[in-house]
């Protein structure tokens, strides 16, 4: 087979500009036939840039691509699609209010004399579910009484479904889904992988990109960095290709956790008693002290979030009391927690946390101004000002403060949500996957200041999926199990003893 | 005109939300300007301004009023389709209170200018209390009994008429207090409504930008999640607009009796739901919610108007002109889609490339 025929994919000389943005600069990139390839690169690189163009939502303003020797258009997903190009979003882009079959066979449901055959379409729904995936769910159920994890399986269902797929273009499908989960998923994407298919991977876990890439393909800032084999790599080298520098801020992190850690008051600031709420998370005990990190540890679906959302008044407790700086507290809500001193930053960013046609400015006071009342407006300057403040401060890449929030990268976003809470100068800051989607370079910063941030008299509840991230920044961890807190660690803390008290095995 | 395809392609429209509206509105003056002589003719009538282009500001009050109240609520991502309603029910509450003889049943024919049941200040805070509390029942309803905003004030804008009637008891109400009909029909230089519409249209500007109610409204209206996440109370901020906008539907109810010197329950504000909305969209608020215009809306009623005025003018038949104007809203609002501004993008690019 010549060179030329072993490709299926090759893309040449894209560039596109978005207003004050050069988001792809002269990016090549090839794909062969059955590879899984990964490609890498920090928030803003221009990682889903490139898979837009491909995919046909952007235009390219110049470049070529090639599918199967044939220069190729893409207009539209749908046109990508019909040539074989299917994608599943880093975001779950399914209705949440269709049911699960509804979902993977929406435009192109099985009909029985002009109507929509139900029947066959659940059955065939069910069978394709457990067949690609190996999930056995209620397919006639909505998708929005399913977890985050299982709406992303269904979301790679129907991109596989459709057509024959040439390419598979997977956005960072990993990214909510628990360790079970992902190895059903590397074991579909190695079948379809030996049937020929071309798999483009984006994740941010680099141990996922060496478990099953063959080859790598970094991007910085637009620009390509260049290919390489994933075996002729090492994790070291490929980490300061994505981030063009090295990394040393581990070693420093654990020397602010040891420092910050004598800065430990003995009074909580919040004490939960025997809070919780039916059906959500069993009641639990927590306190949280200023200049404390604690996480929360446990799997998917393991009561993570519910704890945060009890904590923060999003949900009410039906059980148990929260006392707060010495004082009972009885406004639960959102509002009332901001009032007191509590912040968090919601697990989902796209629904719970940005506000996407609003200004980088309007985005970071939001929070503030909701504390303050509506009549205290702030004043333009002060608004720039303090917008100006965190996007120094966080490394916010925008190009202005006037910018929509929805056209920065994701990892940009969440810092705009961060900075909303600094801006609120709270006491207790709960953190729910702040680092979820995001790339290492940044994921480091974020660590390093929630660290900080404790360091300067503030209690953090930090919330992961990744236990390594749990342990570094905390300086104690509460592990959750099936909605229900079964233990708290602190001190010396051994990874394995939690790891077996999350998947509640004796050792 | 490669230069205002980019223009129109990039920044200037979604940017601005004024630039288009006033676009529109200009090229039918245009329109007017050529093919209908005098119709910027201003006449000074004892010191009163007279004209064409007065009376497309005067008669356009009624929606530019309903515009304002509308855009609020559009932009928390909501519709209040009982605007029309509401404004019967004030306009019926107003003539009872200068006029109770319907109320024993009888036909009775004031001709005195000065007489009036009540005094003026009750004549007109009474109504507007009345349309405070629809706009309360409105926002209740969306907000706190999440019903769609649609089905929720669909409930109003059928029974507001029926609750209108019952307050006139099913008689249309001649108003002749002198001082009232001056809301409608003063004038002083310029009409007295075109006052009213700009005193709401500034206040309700102060309200919204130079407090953070605009942000919320808007916040509320993209995200309402996200906005509660905040501590934003996503449910006070829909009452809020609900309210504002019963509120500013009843001082349309009281132009528009005044105006016409009845207050007919059956007919005051029929359809103008329809126009506001229009007019709205006009403006370039999206339907689904979020960033609005409060000028812009105004403008928006003021095209709705002009085409109306210019197809008299040009002698289009009354029974001809919602076709007409259907037309223009449909050029306006597919002006505004994404999907058009793409394919208009589309053929600029594809010109470059040849």
């Amino acid at each position: 087979m010549s060179e030329a025929n072993n490709y299926i994919l090759t893309m040449e000389g894209i560039d596109m500009a978005f207003p004050g943005v050069q988001a792809l600069e002269n990016v090549d990139f090839t794909l062969k036939r059955g590879e899984i390839h990964c490609l890498m690169g920090e928030n803003g690189a221009g990682k889903s840039t490139l898979i837009k163009v491909l995919t046909g939502v952007h235009k390219p303003d110049a470049g070529k691509m090639i599918l199967d020797g044939k220069v190729i258009h893409t207009k539209s997903p749908l046109h990508a699609q019909s040539l074989g190009i299917s994608t599943v979003y880093q975001e779950v882009n399914l209705c949440t209010n269709l049911t699960v079959a509804e979902n993977i066979y929406i435009g192109r449901e099985p009909r029985r004399l002009g109507s929509i055959d139900w029947v066959k379409m659940n059955i065939n729904a069910t069978n394709l579910l457990k067949r690609l995936l190996n999930v056995n769910i209620d397919v006639s159920k909505s998708l929005g009484t399913y977890t985050v994890a299982i709406q992303q399986m269904v979301a790679i269902a129907r991109a596989l479904d459709i057509s024959d797929a040439k390419i598979l273009i997977l956005d960072e499908p990993t990214s909510s889904l628990d360790l079970q989960e992902t190895k059903q998923l590397f074991m579909v994407m190695r079948k379809l992988k030996s049937d020929g298919v071309g798999i483009i991977f984006i994740t941010h876990f680099i141990s996922q990109v060496y478990e099953v890439s063959d080859r790598i393909t970094v991007l910085r800032n637009g620009k390509l960095v260049g290919t390489f084999e994933t075996k002729a790599l090492s994790r070291f080298e490929l980490i300061s290709k994505m981030i063009g520098r090295t990394l040393a801020d581990l070693d420093e992190m654990t020397n602010i956790k040891l420092k910050t850690s004598k800065r430990i008051q003995s009074e909580p600031v919040l004490e939960a008693k025997n809070f919780g709420r039916a059906g959500e998370i069993k009641p639990f005990d927590l306190e949280l002290h200023a200049g404390e990190v604690v996480g929360l540890a446990g799997l998917l679906g393991s009561g993570r979030t519910e704890t945060a959302s009890i904590l923060f008044g999003v949900d009410r407790p039906d059980t148990g009391s929260m006392i707060f700086n010495g004082k009972s507290v009885s406004d639960y809500s959102p509002l009332g927690s901001i009032k007191r001193g509590v912040a968090l930053c919601p697990e989902d960013r796209k629904a719970e946390g940005i506000v996407d046609d609003l200004t980088v400015r309007e985005n970071i006071i939001l929070a503030l101004q909701a504390n303050n009342g509506w009549l205290q407006y702030l004043n333009l300057q002060d608004q720039y000002e303090l917008a100006d403040k965190y996007i120094k401060m966080l490394n916010i890449a925008t190009p202005s403060a006037d910018q929509p929030v929805k056209n920065l990268s994701g990892g940009n976003q969440q810092k705009v949500i961060l900075a909303r809470w600094l801006a609120t100068n709270p006491q207790v800051l709960i953190l729910d996957e702040p680092t979820r989607g995001i790339d290492v370079g940044t994921k480091a910063e974020i660590q390093k200041l929630v660290l900080e941030l404790a360091d300067e008299g503030k209690a953090c509840l930090f919330i992961s999926s990744e236990l390594e991230e749990v342990l570094r920044t905390s300086h104690r961890i509460a592990v959750l199990r099936e909605r229900e807190k079964v233990a708290e660690f602190s001190g010396e803390i051994d990874e394995h003893k939690i790891m077996h008290t999350m998947a509640g095995s004796s050792e | 005109m490669k230069k205002f395809k980019l223009n129109l392609s990039r920044n200037a429209l979604s940017e601005s939300k004024l630039l288009f509206p006033i676009i529109v509105l200009m090229l039918i003056l245009l329109f007017d300007f050529i093919f209908i002589p005098g119709f910027f003719k201003i006449e000074n009538r004892d010191g009163n301004l007279y004209g064409s282009v007065i009376d497309i500001m005067r008669n356009g009050s009624i929606v530019s009023l309903l515009a304002i109240g509308m855009t609020l609520v559009i932009a928390t991502g909501g519709v209040d389709l009982s605007v029309g309603a509401v404004m019967a029910i004030s306009a019926s509450v107003a003539g009872i209170l200068m006029n109770p003889s319907a109320l024993k049943n009888e036909v009775f024919f004031v001709t005195d200018p000065t007489y009036t049941f009540q005094p003026l200040w009750v004549v007109i805070l009474v109504p507007l209390i009345v349309a405070i509390i629809c706009g309360i029942w409105n926002g209740m309803l969306v907000a706190f009994m999440r019903i769609q905003p649609m089905v929720a004030t669909l409930i109003l804008m059928i029974a507001g008429r029926g609750i209108a009637q019952l307050i006139t008891n099913g008689l249309r109400v001649q108003i002749t207090y002198r001082p009232f009909s001056l809301i409608g029909q003063g004038w002083f230089i310029l009409p007295v409504s075109l006052y009213i519409v700009f005193v709401m249209l500034l206040i309700t500007w102060a309200i919204t930008r130079r407090t953070a109610i605009g942000m919320f409204i808007e916040s509320v209206g993209i995200n309402d999640r996200s906005s509660f996440f905040s501590g934003i109370s996503e449910k006070n901020i829909k009452l809020m607009a609900y309210t504002f906008c019963g509120f500013c539907a009843g001082i349309a109810g009281l132009v528009a009796c005044s105006n016409i010197k009845t207050s007919d329950a059956n007919n005051i504000g029929l359809y103008t739901e329809l126009d506001a909305i229009l007019a709205v969209v006009i403006g370039g608020t999206s339907m689904a919610g979020g960033r609005f215009s409060l000028v812009a809306s105004v403008i928006g009623a003021l095209v709705m108007q002009a085409v109306t005025q210019t197809m008299y003018a040009v002698g289009v038949p009354a029974f001809a002109l919602t076709a007409i104007k259907a037309v223009v809203v449909i050029i306006v609002i597919l002006l505004f889609s994404d999907q058009v501004r793409n394919v208009i993008r589309g053929l600029g690019t594809q010109k470059n490339e040849v």
